[in-house]
């Protein structure tokens, strides 16, 4: 059993499961959406005092901070207990693309020249971390939701505002892969 | 225990975010290069599955665990905030390659440098939540 689970997961069982975490939310009376848990962590922090964005009651988005807490340690379990010792099966036109910017494959799922702890003594690796994160942050709550959100809770429920950010999602991804990174990296 | 099966669904979602690979930097590049169907097979069979499961459950009124109706929110319907909001979100996905919820779960697998990450993403809900008034929605 622990075999099957720690080889990479096939596509239509990785989606399977998606919607099985989407359903068992939905079950609970609650929606799936992860990006809000960042708006929730602002008005903790105080933001609600100063911007009324951040003035809501947050203890009612408790359960998607324990959502939160699980997927850290999701993460971690699947690195200690449930990773396989190949490299990720990258495809060879990727790994040569990555090459031309100066990315190597190192075979894990991120790239070092921009995860790893040597890569934080650039100060251009800190400001792409940085600017990326804001770009994220400040989407997803301008669209009103992230991938979990619009791509499935949204499109599942055949909602055409969640396909304008989805159709969003690409225009920017594929800006930022074929016209900017190849600048800033 | 209500706590703890909040906390159970996560851990579930992170195992699936990381062998899926779709916590990925690489995968989200592969994807936006259209060079593997591996992101697009996720996605596209999530998108099938949840539309035939939220059409049941609004067919037959299925029931939550609390014996309540299972509700469905609308997206209410402005479009620039989706256009615009989802292509600086794009810009963002593609540049670090995670969503919100795979910055945490990359946390967790030891990527302690996507904390910088998590902190750019707070720092651009704020940024928002400061600007919305001005924004075009």
């Amino acid at each position: 059993m622990i075999e099957f689970i720690r080889q990479p997961w096939p596509w239509y069982f990785s989606g399977f499961m998606i919607v099985v975490i989407m359903l068992l939310l939905n079950f609970w009376g609650k929606s799936f959406g992860f990006s809000s848990n960042l708006r929730t962590i602002c008005s903790i922090a105080g933001a609600g005092k100063k911007l009324k964005f951040f003035d809501f009651d947050w203890k009612t988005q408790r359960w998607n901070l324990l959502f939160l807490l699980g997927s850290i340690i999701g993460g971690w379990i699947s690195k200690e207990f449930l990773s396989n010792p190949d490299a990720l099966d990258l495809s060879a036109a990727t790994i040569k693309d990555l090459q031309k910017m100066g990315i190597q494959f190192n075979g894990g799922l991120n790239p070092d020249e921009l995860f790893s702890l040597e890569a934080l003594g650039s100060v251009k690796a800190w400001l792409l971390l940085i600017s990326g994160g804001i770009l994220v942050g400040f989407g997803s709550r301008y669209a009103g939701g992230c991938t979990s959100g619009h791509a499935i809770s949204g499109l599942s429920n055949l909602q055409l505002p969640s396909l304008f950010a989805v159709i969003g999602f690409f225009v920017g991804g594929l800006l930022m892969t074929w016209l900017i990174l190849p600048i800033l990296i | 225990m209500k706590s703890l099966k909040y906390i159970l669904a996560g851990i579930l979602f992170g195992i699936i975010m990381s062998k899926s690979e779709a916590v990925s930097w690489f995968r989200i590049q592969e994807m936006f290069r259209f060079q593997s169907f591996h992101m697009y097979g996720i996605i596209g069979t999530a998108v099938v599955l949840g539309v035939i499961a939220v059409f049941l459950i609004k067919k037959f009124h299925l029931k939550d665990s609390e014996n309540q109706p299972i509700v469905f929110p609308e997206k209410d319907k402005q479009y620039k905030k989706y256009i615009i909001g989802g292509t600086i979100f794009g810009l963002g996905w593609a540049l670090t390659g995670a969503c919100p919820g795979p910055m945490f779960v990359n946390l967790g697998y030891g990527y302690l440098t996507m904390a910088i990450v998590i902190f750019g993403a707070l720092l651009g809900t704020y940024l928002y939540g400061l600007l919305k008034d001005k924004l075009p929605h």
